[in-house]
Order: C-alpha cells, then sequence, then structure tokens
C-alpha cells in the first residue's frame, strides 16, 4: 500500500470508508452463526408450510372416517398415520401449525405493543405515572405465568379469542418492565439532556432518541417470549382451553390423542414433538439474535 | 435487618390485595350471570333474586369486594358450587398433593441444575458446559406435558416399569410406600425439566460472571488451593441462586396444571380443571388465590433470605 502509494506522482486522496452500519454487521454476524441460521430455516419451513398447508396436505384435515382409525406410521395413504377420527395425521399436523403459530405469535405482538408502550411511559415520565403503572405490572407478577393464563382463560371459558386475551395478560408484565428498565437507561444518557436543553419537547425526545434505543432490546426480548408462548398456547388447547373441537391444533391433537397412547403411542406424539421443534428453534434463533445485535439484558 | 425486613413486609401488603381483586374480578370477567352455575336458566325469577341477595351480588362492586376480602381474611373460601363443600377443605387436601410433587420436583431439578450448572461455569467451553448448555435449552423449550405423555409411553406402554397415572391405586390418599413413590416419579422427572434447564443456565452464568471478578484472581495469585477460592464463589454466588431457586419453587407448585392433567394426579392443578369444566367459580377463585399468595410470600422469603446471605442488598 504505502509503496503504491509513494510511486505514485499525484497521490490519489484515500477513498473513504464507510464503516459497515449496524445492521449489514448484524446481518454479518447472523450470516456466520450456523446454529441461528439452521433455527431460522426449519421455522420458515415450519411457517410456509402452514402457510400453503391447503395445498401440501394430501387430505382433507376434517375428514372422518370410523374404520380407518388410528393407522400406524407409513400406511399407504395416511404417510403418518390417522387419528382417533380417522383423519389423516399429516394433513392435520400442516394444518394445525396455523392455530399454533397464530396463538404463539398474537399474544407476544399484542403484549409487545401494549406493555412496550406502558413501560416507555413508565420510565420516560418516572413520578407517579411509573408508580401506577408499575405496582400494577407488579400484582400481575404476582401469579406464575402458567397459573395467570389459566385463571384468566378458565374465567372467560374456552374459545380462541379468550385463549389470546389471557396470554397477552400475561406477556404484558414482562414487557413493560424490560420497556421501563431499558427507557430508564437511555433516559439518563447525555444526549437526551442535550436534546431536552436544545428545546425538544417530550414526544419528539421519545421518537428521535429514545425509540431507536429502546425498541431494540425489546424487540429481542419478545422474541425470545415467543417459544414460551407456544408452549402455552398449546398447553391451554391440551387442557381444553384454548381452540376447539374439531379445529385442527397442535395442542388440541396432543389432547384428544392421549386416549390412543396404548393403540398407537408414537402416532400420538406427533404433535407435541412438533411443539417442541418450534419452540427449541425459536429459543436458539432469540438467542443469537440478541448475541448478534449485542443486547444485553 | 429487621428494618429491612418489615419494608419488604409493608411492601407486599398492597401486592397482595392485588391480588384478591384480581382473583374477585374473575367472577366478574366470566361470561354470563355468575348465578348461572347455580341454578340454572330456566330457573323462576324470585329465586333467582334471593339468591342474587344470598350471595350478595345485588351490592354494588366496592362493596361486594370488601365481603369478599373480609372472608378472605377469616378463611372462608366460600363453598364449591358443583359439590356444596367449603372450598377451603378440598383445597387442604389438593395443595398437601401439589407440594409432594413440587418438593420432589425441586430436590430433583434444583440438584442436578446446581451441579450442572456450577461444573460448567467452572470449566467453561468443556463438554459439561456443552452439556449444560443442552439441557438448557431442553429445559426451556420442551412442552413438558409432552414429555410426561413421551415418559408414560416409554416407561409404562412399552416397558410396562411404572405406573402411568394416578396418585395410588384405587385412589386413596398418599404414603410413603414403594407403590406411591413408583406413582410419584414420572410427573416428578417430568417437572423437573424444566427448573434443571433454568437453573443450570443461571448457575453457569452467576459462576462464570463471579470466577472473572478481580477477587478471585486476587486470591488465587495469594496463593489459595481450588478449596477455599471455590468457598469464596459460593458465596458470592449464592443469594442469586437463592432467587432463582425461589421463583421456580413458586413456578413448580402454580404450573403444575399441566402436569397433574398428564399424569391424573390429585392436585391443585386438578382442582383447577374440575372448576374450569364445571364452571364452579367459588373453587377456581379459591385455588388461583391461595396459589397466588403462596407465591407472593415465596417471594418474601426469598428477599429476606437474599439480604441475609448478602450484606449489600439490605441497605438498597
Amino acid at each position: 500500500m504505502d509503496a503504491t502509494a509513494a510511486s505514485s506522482p499525484a497521490p490519489a486522496r484515500p477513498r473513504p470508508v464507510r464503516s459497515p452500519g449496524y445492521w449489514t454487521m448484524v446481518g454479518r454476524r447472523l450470516r456466520r452463526d450456523p446454529v441461528t441460521m439452521a433455527c431460522l430455516a426449519v421455522l420458515l419451513l415450519i411457517v410456509l408450510s402452514a402457510v400453503f398447508a391447503d395445498l401440501l396436505a394430501p387430505a382433507d384435515p376434517y375428514k372422518a372416517s370410523m374404520i380407518r382409525r388410528l393407522r400406524p406410521i407409513g400406511t399407504p395413504n395416511y404417510p403418518l398415520g390417522s387419528d382417533e377420527l380417522g383423519r389423516d395425521m399429516l394433513s392435520r399436523l400442516l394444518h394445525g401449525g396455523r392455530m399454533s403459530l397464530v396463538m404463539g405469535i398474537l399474544p407476544v405482538l399484542n403484549a409487545l405493543i401494549i406493555g412496550g408502550l406502558l413501560g416507555i411511559a413508565a420510565g420516560f415520565f418516572g413520578g407517579r405515572l411509573n408508580m401506577a403503572i408499575m405496582r400494577t405490572i407488579d400484582v400481575l407478577y404476582a401469579f406464575p405465568s402458567v397459573l395467570l393464563a389459566v385463571a384468566i382463560s378458565g374465567a372467560l371459558g374456552s374459545g380462541l379469542t379468550n385463549a389470546i386475551v389471557a396470554l397477552t395478560i400475561v406477556f404484558i408484565p414482562p414487557l413493560a418492565r424490560i420497556a421501563e428498565t431499558v427507557t430508564t437507561q437511555v433516559r439518563g444518557m447525555d444526549f437526551v439532556d442535550a436534546a431536552r436543553a436544545s428545546g425538544a419537547g417530550s414526544l419528539t425526545i421519545i421518537r428521535v432518541h429514545l425509540l431507536p434505543n429502546v425498541l431494540g432490546p425489546i424487540f429481542v426480548y419478545a422474541s425470545g417470549l415467543v417459544s414460551v408462548c407456544i408452549i402455552l398456547a398449546s398447553g391451554l388447547s391440551f387442557l381444553g382451553l384454548g381452540v376447539e373441537p374439531p379445529q385442527a391444533e397442535w395442542g388440541l391433537m396432543l389432547n384428544t390423542l392421549r386416549q390412543a397412547i396404548y393403540v398407537q403411542p408414537w402416532v400420538a406424539v406427533l404433535p407435541g414433538l412438533l411443539i417442541f421443534v418450534t419452540s427449541i428453534c425459536c429459543n436458539l434463533a432469540s438467542d443469537g439474535l440478541r448475541t448478534a445485535m449485542e443486547v444485553k439484558l | 435487618m429487621f428494618a429491612y425486613i418489615l419494608r419488604r413486609i409493608l411492601y407486599i401488603v398492597p401486592i397482595a390485595l392485588g391480588v384478591t381483586l384480581l382473583v374477585f374480578a374473575l367472577v366478574h370477567i366470566a361470561p354470563g350471570d355468575p348465578l348461572n352455575a347455580v341454578v340454572g336458566p330456566d330457573a323462576p325469577a324470585e329465586v333467582v333474586e334471593s339468591l342474587r341477595r344470598a350471595y350478595g351480588f345485588d351490592r354494588p362492586l366496592p362493596v361486594q369486594y370488601l365481603i369478599y376480602l373480609g372472608n378472605v381474611l377469616t378463611g372462608d373460601l366460600g363453598q364449591s358450587v358443583a359439590t356444596g363443600r367449603p372450598v377451603v377443605a378440598d383445597l387442604g387436601r389438593a395443595l398437601g398433593n401439589t407440594l409432594i410433587l413440587s418438593v420432589g420436583a425441586a430436590i430433583v431439578g434444583f440438584t442436578s441444575g446446581i451441579l450442572l450448572g456450577a461444573l460448567a461455569g467452572w470449566h467453561r467451553g468443556g463438554l459439561t458446559d456443552r452439556l449444560a448448555t443442552l439441557v438448557t435449552v431442553i429445559g426451556v423449550s420442551v412442552p413438558h406435558y409432552w414429555l410426561g405423555m413421551v415418559l408414560v409411553i416409554v416407561m409404562a406402554v412399552e416397558l410396562n416399569l411404572l405406573p402411568a397415572m394416578g396418585m395410588a391405586p384405587g385412589g386413596e390418599g398418599w404414603g410413603f410406600t414403594t407403590t406411591h413413590l413408583k406413582h410419584a416419579v414420572l410427573p416428578v422427572i417430568t417437572m423437573s425439566v424444566i427448573p434443571m434447564g433454568i437453573v443450570a443456565r443461571s448457575v453457569r452464568a452467576t459462576v462464570a460472571e463471579v470466577l472473572q471478578q478481580e477477587f478471585v484472581q486476587a486470591l488465587r495469585a495469594k496463593g489459595l488451593g481450588r478449596g477455599p477460592v471455590l468457598r469464596h464463589v459460593v458465596r458470592n454466588v449464592a443469594p442469586t441462586i437463592v432467587s432463582v431457586l425461589g421463583l421456580q419453587f413458586g413456578y413448580l407448585l402454580g404450573g403444575s396444571i399441566l402436569i397433574e392433567t398428564v399424569f391424573s394426579w390429585p392436585g391443585t392443578g386438578f382442582l383447577l380443571n374440575e372448576a374450569i369444566f364445571k364452571r364452579d367459580i367459588p373453587l377456581l377463585q379459591g385455588t388461583i388465590l391461595m396459589l397466588g399468595l403462596f407465591f407472593v410470600l415465596l417471594n418474601l422469603l426469598v428477599d429476606i433470605a437474599q439480604a441475609a446471605l448478602d450484606p449489600r442488598m439490605r441497605r438498597s
């Protein structure tokens, strides 16, 4: 480098090297992490197979057949066997992913918005508002999450909407708490003081200075909750509190197939295996994302 | 220390009140008239009216709450709509049965989690470390109700080694006999997987963090052997771990419903299940309230234990 620079008659001005942006770096780190990439690929596969279940499923997931009940894995026309009402397992598993994914993701998204807003408001404005919000959150924290979900959806009764409402309430406290902690940290930084000194209003400070610094950690934390939510949501269906029969959903399928463990044990565990795979991939992908985004929680 | 304990107790009073308020609200978020479960929809209007007065549902909400709070404070959790028995009686027995599972799962999960986590934290990057990571990931990702089913299939259906469900043959109470213990093995193992993973992760992280602090280097530089250094590390790790263990025990108690359903174990989860499907709101409220208050109390004990172990906590 030096030699070429010295020998050239008119040394060209060094080209300004633009350092790669934050998201470029995150993408680069993610691509170098084989575990996270593999998990993201599996998740993509699960999502796609749920979205295109209509095209992929070999049979009608709701067509029962009394004479073809509980066929083993590998039966002709029933590659993954049939369930207690003679419905094709492969088709039901493909369709069941839809409900399980919706119930796993939607409550976390709802809670991300509600809990995030509450936490940011509490952290930014402090004082009495903080007291009021955070003490209410503390009460919700006084219940183990499974118990809170069962209590609310038990009182509301079974059904998809009720389960989603119950799970949203379960995930508001942790997200509000994280949002509050991060907001309080950022609010104490010099650039926020500088913005305020230069006359910026609260809304401008939140929009321009706070949100870009706060959203990353909250988002990463929320991505970790998706796996918990998938397990909890299927658990509610497993208890008979989530979606209602004959709807295909992994937790509910596990519940109705429980009677069949003496006849076709390995067909009965398939829905749970899918919940497990989805949840473990969500967890590992979230960990990878956290490392790549350099978020410390 | 005394002042600290007093402050913590004062702090949990509003939270405990909040818990009662939330449990009280369960009646009112339940769809339909709360009396429907008692008399059925086609009962004559006079009967419904007199029952409404008897249950106090005609009073304004704040008054209803105060009456409820008064009843709770005197140990009256109401009567089960389905059986007519006082909720407290059924709840006592069920709590005992849930405690058997939770304590068993705590012993198994906490010991293995602590051992695994400590070894992994001490030998970062080694084989135990990788094993601990694997156990952690499985522990936090596995749907434990499914794991219970798999264990039943392997141990009860295929190998016929252990009973699949119930607490004892014939539905009798608990006793420390071989038959009873055999019935508890599968549910205890299933329940211990989540705390094992979470405890292993926290112990590993805390041990690794403490080991990187300067005082450990100083101790080693001074020529201290492994044993004495370990003692210092344990003392610094303990407060964090105690709080993790306390919380996990609370989750075991409050989250046993799914496992109890899989194994037909007659504990609080079983009671909750029954309450939900018979729309027995007093039983639902009573069970949730007890488990919630238990959790609040457990948090208080954890705070006190932490302060006892770490003098720095008392000042904050």
